[in-house]
């Protein structure tokens, strides 16, 4: 059940819990990610639906928080990762088609791994946790579908 | 940068640092949660939830007020169809892909440059869906 041991995933999610809540203790926000894509491209397109309010107010800190985890993840690759810089090996079909319902996806829902798995279920949201529920028990499904079909890793 | 930007950027710093920390930077580890190989990405989400559920619940409570103004709101979002309906979506293209939006956007951060064809995807896939709603 865990071949890589425990430690990696519960420190991990430690500190990535620690970011969130410091971002929420000082400022009130939520540090949750999917908006990033409908505020950034308020910068882009001219349509309502990108130029609400809520999207130009809150475009700046998100693409911040973006750059953030970039900028985290360069300094954890460049001193504790034990396999340094990294390319995955998952097909460019399946980056770009799983991308685009992730996308659509999250932003229908209104959440993702991070506004629904951590901020929704963290606040005690019931929306998110049936949410979190579906999300992950379709992404079992698909994933154990694509591998039966022989698509690896 | 104002002060609430550079908090957000270290916060997002120990976001990123945790996501590769724990290997969710690798889609090939997310999808070996998916495939059930291991189950390891429970406690990812486990305890950051916890975290933040002890500074939403608890320390939110005493402190009453963000340290920069304003006021805390937790975070409750409203069930629809839409709700659900972009759950089981963005279930499908994650057990396709195991990219999700932070760990891909941290991902880039590895040096996994691939992943930028899968961000660049979910931008269209999120222009998509105000597209169908407007």
């Amino acid at each position: 059940m865990f071949p890589l041991g425990i430690e990696p995933y519960l420190l991990g999610g430690l500190i990535v819990g620690i970011g969130v809540s410091l971002i929420y203790l000082v400022t009130g926000l939520h540090a949750t990610q999917s908006s990033f894509f409908t505020t950034t491209l308020s910068w882009f397109s001219k349509r309502k639906n990108f130029q609400k309010d809520s999207n130009i107010k809150q475009r700046g800190w998100r693409l911040t928080l973006a750059t953030g985890l970039v900028i985290g993840a360069f300094i954890h690759t460049l001193t504790l990762s034990p396999t340094g810089f990294w390319t995955t090996s998952v097909q460019l079909w399946r980056l770009i088609l799983g991308g685009l319902l992730v996308g659509f996806g999250t932003r229908l829902s209104s959440g993702c791994t991070s506004g629904h798995g951590i901020s929704g279920l963290a606040s005690l949201s019931k929306t998110s946790l049936y949410s979190v529920i579906v999300f992950m028990g379709v992404g079992i499904v698909t994933a154990s579908i694509v591998n039966m079909l022989g698509v690896s890793p | 940068m104002n002060k609430r930007n550079i908090i957000v950027l270290i916060g997002g710093i120990l976001f990123g640092f945790g996501l590769s920390y724990s290997g969710m930077t690798k889609q090939e580890i997310v999808l070996s949660f998916l495939k059930l190989e291991d189950l390891g990405l429970i406690f990812v989400l486990g305890g950051a939830a916890l975290v933040t559920a002890f500074a939403i619940n608890v320390l939110a409570k005493y402190q009453k007020k963000p340290v920069l103004g304003g006021e805390f709101k937790p975070r409750r979002g409203i069930l629809s169809w839409k709700t659900i309906i972009g759950a089981v979506i963005f279930g499908i293209g994650w057990g396709i892909s195991g990219q999700c939006p932070g760990s891909a956007v941290a991902s880039l951060g590895t040096g996994n440059l691939p992943v930028l064809l899968g961000i660049f995807a979910m931008f269209i896939g999120a222009y998509l869906k105000e597209r169908l709603e407007s």
